[in-house]
């Protein structure tokens, strides 16, 4: 079950990228995630919003939407758009794959969001919009403290 | 983005002061073309010291840097990467091709 839950829709203005990862790490911190694991679902988070501002609306404005979830121990993010969606999801996510190469973008988004999250899920229909749904495992408190311990016996 | 240039060696030192996005990254790249055809430097250094997030917009402007660095033959080093910019640069494979100093 859940214990929280939050709802976040904001335009598509490239503005809004920083206040949409703000957000979700300001409601992640309630698991006491470390620094890295906060600066990991802000990038994640940053890469799925850009997305559907650049590719899945383009030019055109739309709404963005981000749903939220904790669990004791997890964080589910669900990013959407109603925009163009994409072709072919397999081909999209292989690194440097990109379809605005003269924007200066590197096609490493999907990997970035793969690597800094445990699951990323991408659900897109071409024409009607496009769903990432990525979930992070965030251990307890006492847990790391235990890892670190036994980091620093092993160590000695 | 502070710029500092060091005539004597034509080196171009650019500290980039904010986050790096896709919004910000258009004003980031907009004043770094700016600064490298005003002093036409030998080598350019971008100091990372003080860039608190980066995504994927990084990448894509620190390549698009390299290709103009080639074009008015200058050579392009990084310094100062917190440890998730170079998470993110490592994964691009673009530490091959820019390569991280030391600066004193
Ligand atoms: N929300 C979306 N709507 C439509 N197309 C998308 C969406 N997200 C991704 N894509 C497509 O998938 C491709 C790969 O996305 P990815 O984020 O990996 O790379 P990129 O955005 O092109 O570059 P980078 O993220 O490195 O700046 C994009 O070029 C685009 O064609
Ligand atoms: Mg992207």
């Amino acid at each position: 079950m859940f214990n929280n839950e939050m709802k976040l829709e904001f335009i598509s203005k490239s503005s809004n990228e920083a206040f949409a990862r703000v957000a979700v790490a300001a409601f992640a911190s309630q698991l006491d995630p470390t620094i890295e694991e906060l600066a990991d679902i802000k990038t994640a988070v940053s890469e799925a919003v850009t997305n559907s501002i650049i590719h899945g609306y383009e030019k055109k404005q739309g709404v963005v939407k981000i749903s939220s979830w904790l669990t004791e121990n997890e964080i589910i993010i669900e990013i959407s758009d109603k925009g163009k969606g994409i072709e072919n999801i397999e081909m999209a996510k292989e690194p440097l794959y990109t379809t605005k190469p003269n924007l200066e973008r590197s096609g490493m988004g999907f990997t970035i969001m793969e690597s800094f999250m445990d699951k990323v899920d991408v659900e897109s229909v071409v024409g009607l919009g496009t769903k990432v749904t990525m979930s992070k495992i965030i251990k307890p408190k006492e847990e790391k403290d235990e890892d670190d311990f036994k980091m620093l016996m092993s160590n000695n | 983005m502070e710029s500092k240039f060091y005539e004597e060696d034509k080196l171009l030192v650019l500290k980039i002061t904010s986050e790096i996005d896709d919004h910000i990254v258009q004003e980031i790249r907009r004043r770094a073309d700016y600064e490298m055809e005003r002093y036409m430097p030998r080598k350019v250094i971008f100091d990372f010291n003080n860039v608190t997030f980066m995504d994927s917009s990084g990448i894509g402007f620190l390549i698009g840097r390299y290709k103009f660095a080639n074009i008015i033959g200058a050579k392009l080093e990084m310094t100062n990467l917190g440890s998730s910019i170079k998470k993110i640069f490592e994964m691009s494979g673009i530490l091959k091709l820019i390569p991280t100093v030391e600066l004193n």
